[in-house]
């Protein structure tokens, strides 16, 4: 959804790479495509497009994301 | 809110709810379908097209007559979408028709309308779609009639099991953010339903946008269930499973398109009913106050006059506000200048303030009259487009409350503006 978007610059979405197993659920889960796969690693691709909905936060298997939505 | 529930007996539940009594249904209880929106039925049995009430000899009832004879459960409606039950290991299962009919769709308008908003479910449990086996999939969805209906009239050829959650009459993704369509609720309405003897696989098909509520890790360790997050769209479900359970990249995404921001205006009007009374009240008695009501010369009669007037211009200049910022703003939001919603409000309020300005130049009113009353529609305009930001797909909670802490000291001051030029102007 690239023509929607909201304010840039304040997705408190965080992602840690190091604990990141690879396991591509979150990019299954985000509804705005913010997160590819990378040498087996997720990155993220579009941090403006997230709407910190914390399905990617709930899912990742080893707490590898986090969201803050509401601080700051 | 999940543990005093009790999993092992047969219970029954009752939640009040408004003035609705939903009984739950139970463990090694087959989950009969059952109407439990005692409001919405009593309004709809007065339609003298619903033939599924009590007519005796069209060949409908006649249907829900045998169904009846067989099924009744003291204390129990079986649903009119319930077209006949299977029995399986885990008891009998009400199969649903995948088409709409008369009454469902006359609710659907009414829910969209916003009359049942709150009211409008289906009793969670198990159902089957066509003639599914123990190898056939289960869709899981939230137990709002709305996105029941939806899901069956998507799947008009596979054989499916569908397992209903509680999720207190709430859509699927609002349900998912509020907790209610829960890894809880999941695990426990697997259980309930007797799923494990009924399916061979184990297998559930969330919807994707259930995610934000489901751990799917847990819901494995919890009950076995292997959870595979299906597309957002219920229109892409029965491409999904053809494809081999694999989502298309689009099938992901949520999308925002026109029809999508205008069904939800209806609701907007509705929430926002009481607040604009209030203003409509206070308005008429700012705009009654003038200097000729006041003034000891003969003079009352053409001092209503200008109450009158002065009110009928106040509250038309409320309702361009509100249609600019509840439903125009949402409509053109991808074509409106700026990011924030209240900004673009703010765009769309100024161009209809200024047409119906232009359009009142016959009227007595001055210019300072004028000038209230275009700031008062753009204020307006802007603050219903910024409640907009929290009915879209799209905006993060950070960036409303970062709009908010921008917009609305501006808008507190569009409305003192226009206030006291409104009075200035009456003087
Ligand atoms: S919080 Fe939601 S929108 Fe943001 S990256 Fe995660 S899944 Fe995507
Ligand atoms: S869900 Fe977590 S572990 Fe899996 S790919 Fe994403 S960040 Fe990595």
């Amino acid at each position: 959804m690239r023509n929607m978007r909201y304010l840039e610059d304040v997705a408190t979405l965080i992602l840690n790479k190091e604990a990141c197993v690879g396991c591509s659920l979150c990019t299954v889960v985000c509804p705005h495509g913010v997160f590819e796969m990378m040498d087996n690693k997720a990155v993220i691709v579009d941090l403006d497009g997230c709407m910190e909905c914390g399905a990617c936060v709930n899912n990742c298997p080893v707490y590898a994301i986090k969201v803050t939505p509401g601080v700051g | 809110m999940f543990q005093n529930y009790n999993t092992n007996n047969v219970k029954l539940k009752h939640i009040i709810t408004d003035n609705v009594v939903i009984l739950n249904s139970m463990k090694g209880v087959s989950p009969v379908a059952f109407d439990n929106n005692i409001r919405n039925d009593c309004v709809l049995d007065s339609f003298p097209l619903d033939t599924s009430a009590s007519a005796c000899c069209s060949p409908k009832s006649s249907h829900s007559d045998t169904l009846l004879a067989k099924y009744a459960k003291a204390g129990y409606v079986i649903s009119h979408f319930v077209e006949k039950f299977i029995d399986t290991d885990a008891g009998q299962i009400p199969v649903v028709r995948r088409k709409l009919d008369f009454k469902d769709k006359v609710q659907t308008v009414k829910a969209r309308l916003g009359v049942t908003r709150n009211n409008y479910r289906v009793s969670q449990g198990l159902y089957a779609i066509g003639e599914p086996d123990e190898n056939s999939e289960v869709l899981v969805t939230a137990n709002f009639k709305l996105t029941f209906d939806i899901l069956r009239t998507n799947i008009n050829q596979l054989n499916l099991w569908i397992l209903v959650l509680d999720t207190l009459g709430v859509n699927v993704w609002c349900a998912a953010g509020k907790g209610t369509f829960s890894t809880q609720e999941l695990v426990k309405r697997v259980q309930l339903s007797g799923l494990e003897k009924i399916v061979k696989h184990r297998r559930l098909i969330l919807p994707q946008l259930s995610a934000t509520g489901v751990r799917a890790k847990d819901v494995k360790t919890m009950c076995g269930f292997n959870v595979i997050y299906g597309p957002v769209r219920a229109s892409d479900i029965q491409a999904f499973l053809r494809n081999g359970r694999k989502a298309e990249p689009c099938m992901r995404r949520v999308t925002f398109t026109f029809k999508e921001r205008l069904i939800l205006t209806p609701i907007e009007l509705t929430v926002a009913f009481k607040s604009l009374l209030i203003t409509v009240a206070a308005l008429l008695f700012i705009s009654g106050v003038n200097s000729e009501l006041f003034s000891l010369q003969n003079n009352l009669g053409s001092g209503l006059l200008k109450s009158l007037e002065r009110g009928f211009f106040s509250l038309i200049f409320l309702f361009i506000g509100f249609v600019s910022g509840a439903v125009v703003t949402p409509a053109l939001l991808p074509f409106l200048p700026f990011k924030a919603f209240a900004a673009k409000g703010i765009v769309s309020g100024a161009i209809f303030s200024l047409l119906a300005i232009f359009f009142s130049s016959t009227s007595s009113l001055n210019i300072a009259a004028m000038a209230a009353l275009s700031t008062f529609g753009i204020t307006v305009s802007s603050w219903f487009a910024m409640n907009f930001t929290g009915a879209t797909p799209f905006t993060s909670p950070s960036g409303v409350e970062k709009e908010m802490k921008q917009f609305i000291p501006i808008q507190a001051g569009g409305a003192i503006l226009s206030l006291v030029l409104w009075i200035y102007s009456a003087f």
